[in-house]
């Protein structure tokens, strides 16, 4: 039976510290990106900057929020609430520590990429919705990356799951008890960090909303907090991601000394500057390097992963 | 193989970015920090009074003239108390104009008009921007304390005569010069 009151409290508590997290992450990420790049980042308002994210949705909500006259009005105005939603619906099947997760569905990873497949729509639909070339460049960009990276994110993850011998994400956990799957999922690793990193649209892999060519992309014509909306999505499909990596290869809450909970929040926040660090350092790639490259290395190895590992572990348990 | 080549490439990108989190920022806190400006910066320009606490200006509108965005605005005079001494009725420049090139300090002949170190020329009104005489006039030197113009130059005021400069000899009587 559920424990509604245990599953209000926990929900609470998630949808609070993420949505916190994701405006901290403003202030995280321009300070981390300015200290790469030898500067100081915000640091004015605030200890340190860290009321930065504050003065930043103070000067959204003052703002002209326009509708452009030539957009789809409604699903332009509807577009910016599919990306936080969905992200935010997939952290329920997020196992945080033992017993701290909303909902534990006996299908966690299929829930996940179903979501984060749902999330790729509002790129898509906001670039049309605006009507302007630029976002409609984006949003093309966005279709075409789409067909490319979802395939083989699935197919990356499948691996996890022969060894794990389940869907669900507690059962994952658990499963790297002994060993991480790092170790014997490299190559799923890679590719689903890769996988990743096009589906948050954050560098290298940020050519729907390539500030140097296209504006801002599929977001060009968004302003006010609608514009936050999709900045907060993308920091919560950050968290997502690097929360995703940790419960799937580097053994979710397992680590000595620490609680469970520290571990999770840890090795989350590594991977959260990680991203970072590779939006500071990498260029871009032009899409259709994107595209060649993941049809032609990316899903052979994801196929060859999926297919060696399947022989393991049927040797293994056969 | 050229795939290890590139990966090492990426990784060691990302190792050279982030040791750059143990480097200090290059970034001067500007309102508590200041940075060093050189004597020779060219910023807000002044107008300058010779050591005995005269104007130099003798607004012979070179500045004016060789100013390539034509921010300088002024008007000659002569001074009633120092006879033939003369001196700009008013004195004005736009610095939403300017744009600190300096010609007009190289133009100058008398050291009068001076770009010294400050840059610190906000305003909240663009009318404020315009200054006039008392604003450009400064109490001192600037960059050249013991330079005087009437002190070399031959031309005549009240009280120093033609030849009475340092470095001149006495004016030649044309007349005497008979062949």
């Amino acid at each position: 039976m559920i424990d509604w009151g245990r599953t209000c409290l926990i929900t609470v508590t998630m949808l609070g510290g993420l949505l916190t997290l994701a405006s901290l992450l403003i202030w995280v990420e321009r300070r981390l990106l300015g200290i790469w790049q030898e500067r100081c980042g915000p640091n004015r308002v605030g200890p340190g900057g860290i009321l930065q994210p504050l003065a930043d949705m103070i000067k959204m909500f003052t703002k002209e929020d326009w509708i452009p006259p030539f957009a789809d009005k409604v699903v332009f105005v509807l577009t910016p609430a599919i990306v936080v939603v969905t992200t935010l619906m997939t952290f329920a099947v997020v196992p945080i520590a033992p017993g701290f997760i909303v909902a534990d569905v006996n299908v966690g990873i299929l829930f996940f990429l179903a979501m984060s497949s749902l999330a790729a729509y509002s790129v898509i639909v906001g670039g049309w919705a605006s009507n302007s070339k630029f976002a409609f460049l984006g949003s093309l960009r966005a279709t075409a990356q789409l067909i490319s990276y979802e395939v083989f994110m699935g197919l990356s993850l499948m691996g996890t799951v022969a060894l794990a011998g389940s869907f669900s994400l507690t059962d994952i956990v658990e499963a790297q008890r002994g060993l991480w799957f790092i170790v014997p999922q490299f190559l799923g690793f890679i590719i689903f960090f890769i996988a990743g990193l096009a589906e948050t649209h954050r560098a290298p892999f940020d050519v729907p909303e390539a500030e140097a060519e296209l504006v801002a992309g599929y977001h060009a014509e968004y302003s006010g907090m609608k514009f936050g909306m999709f900045f907060v999505g993308e920091y919560l499909s950050i968290t997502l991601l690097s929360a995703m990596i940790v419960i799937l290869f580097f053994g979710g809450w397992h680590g000595p000394v620490l609680p469970p909970v520290l571990w999770f929040l840890l090795k989350t926040s590594v991977f959260i500057a990680l991203i970072i660090l590779i939006r500071g350092t990498w260029p871009r790639l032009r899409f259709d390097q994107f595209l060649s490259f993941s049809w032609k290395v990316l899903i052979p190895l994801a196929l060859i992963n999926l297919v060696v590992t399947g022989g393991i572990v049927l040797a293994r348990n056969g | 193989m050229i795939v290890f080549a590139y990966t090492r490439d990426l990784l060691l990108g990302l190792w050279i970015v982030f040791k750059r989190t143990f480097t200090k920022p290059v970034t001067v806190q500007y309102p508590e920090e200041r940075p060093y400006l050189p004597p020779r910066w060219r910023g807000r320009i002044v107008l300058t009074r010779d050591p005995d606490g005269e104007e130099r200006c003798v607004a012979c509108h070179l500045c004016a003239a060789v100013c390539p965005v034509d921010c300088i605005a002024l008007q000659a005079a002569e001074d009633p108390t120092s006879y033939d001494r003369r001196y700009p009725e008013f004195f004005r420049i736009n610095f939403s104009r300017c744009i600190y090139c300096g010609y007009c300090e190289e133009a100058c002949p008398t050291y009068a008009i001076q770009l010294v170190p400050d840059f610190e020329q906000s305003e909240y009104a663009r009318r404020n921007m315009v200054y006039e005489k008392e604003d450009l006039l400064i109490s001192g030197t600037g960059k050249y304390p013991d330079y005087n113009f009437y002190r070399v130059a031959g031309v005549k005021i009240r009280d120093k005569d033609k030849g009475g400069a340092e470095n001149e000899r006495p004016p030649v009587d044309v007349k005497s010069l008979m062949p």
